[in-house]
């Protein structure tokens, strides 16, 4: 792994899209992409949480779990970590900043079930990445992630209105939407390949 | 309610997947191969089955506050199993299963039951939901997976079914094929419902 964490960052965002391509975090994706402001919120709390938990999640991995010798144990501390940073972002917004907790604070506690947190401490320990790497790709994702449900959240604006059949109107239509939307990243995966 | 009835509305008529859109980032994920999925299937059956069971025998003993944080290190552990277990005896299915195996842990479908369920039910019921709704979910993941693999490979569970003649549909095996599958499966599956009703 000789990537410079900066293409991995863009790779994250682009190529290797963690909703496009790795299909991470589809639940929250299509509940909330009902309206644009919300989608903007809570993908601005995934960019954040997954940033810093990935760091967290690199330092306690390799400085406390690999010299025990109780890697096995990755997922149970993972989630204790994603778990505690998001109710302890929840605790410090409400203390120090009150406007952006009624903001963003609402869409904290779906976070801790959004399986793309989790699934990029997974895939940052399974590629094997330096810290750098693994801050630039938990950023690049969350960027992705974001850039993806606010795609989402406006062409379902746009079409509101429009005839759909009955079978397909909701969950159905968004996934349609949805892989049209991953086709169209997939023009974007001949410029770099990170695995 | 009677075991049988339990089976049948956590498997077919409730389906997680297709009734309530829950578990679908790993129903996408591994659906290129069949044996990926059943494997994957078997996991969350597993883990269904047996954190259904102990979250309800604990049920009465769990504080409500910490009730999700409770449930989500009960699942964890089961998933840990699941992948030992896996990397010991399968070691090529769990390397291309990759991280989906510990994102079983924030399977919609699994803390939707505990939630739904086994908080509520006595522990032999919640086992019975659990694997009613763990077949369910296997049961979607091998369909998307039959058509991508048949088209994408020419293959069933790595058997070549179709000859050299044909000409391998390399989108199944991508991405974004995962996410038309599934909304054709949804679209088929709803039509009639909403008809009748």
């Amino acid at each position: 792994m000789e990537l410079n964490a900066f293409i991995i960052f863009f790779a994250a965002i682009f190529t290797s899209n963690i909703l496009l391509t790795n299909f991470l975090g589809m639940c929250s994706f299509l509940s909330v992409s009902k309206e644009i402001e919300s989608s903007i919120g809570l993908g601005m709390a995934v960019t954040f949480v997954m940033t810093v938990t990935s760091a967290i999640n690199y330092v306690v991995y390799h400085f406390i779990l690999v010299p025990l010798d109780i890697i096995y144990l990755q997922y149970i501390i993972f989630i204790i970590v994603i778990a505690a940073f998001v109710q302890l972002t929840e605790m410090v917004l409400e203390r120090f900043s009150p406007l952006l907790y009624y903001s963003l604070g609402i869409f904290l506690p779906l976070i801790t079930v959004n399986c793309a947190i989790l699934g990029v401490s997974l895939f940052m320990i399974i590629r094997d990445y330096s810290f750098l790497q693994a801050v630039a790709y938990g950023a690049g994702s969350g960027l992705g992630w974001l850039l993806a449900i606010l795609i989402l959240a406006g062409i379902r604006k746009k079409i509101k209105d429009k005839y759909v059949p009955t079978g397909l109107v909701g969950a159905g239509l968004s996934l349609i939407i949805t892989g049209i939307m991953a086709l169209a990243f997939v023009g974007f995966s001949g410029i770099v390949v990170i695995q | 309610m009677k075991k049988k009835e339990i089976f049948i509305t956590s498997a077919f008529t409730q389906n997680s997947v297709w009734r309530q859109i829950l578990g679908i980032c790993s129903a996408l994920a591994v659906t290129n191969l069949m044996l990926n999925s059943l494997v994957m299937g078997l996991g969350v059956i597993f883990t269904l089955a047996l954190s259904g069971f102990t979250i309800s025998l604990i049920r009465e003993y769990i504080p409500k506050r910490i009730r999700m944080m409770v449930q989500t290190l009960i699942i964890a552990s089961y998933v840990i199993i699941v992948d030992l277990f896996l990397k010991t005896f399968y070691p090529e299915i769990s390397k291309s299963l990759g991280p989906y195996v510990g994102l079983i842990i924030t399977n919609c479908i699994i803390m939707g039951r505990a939630e739904a369920f086994a908080g509520k039910n006595s522990p032999v019921d919640s086992v019975i939901d659990g694997i009613g709704a763990g077949m369910g979910y296997t049961l979607v993941l091998l369909i998307i997976a039959s058509v991508r693999e048949l088209f994408g490979f020419g293959s069933l569970f790595g058997i070549p079914i179709l000859g050299d003649w044909w000409t391998k549909w390399s989108i199944m095996v991508m991405a974004p094929s995962a996410f038309f599958m599934l909304a054709i499966l949804i679209w088929i599956i709803n039509t009639p419902r909403q008809k009748r009703g």
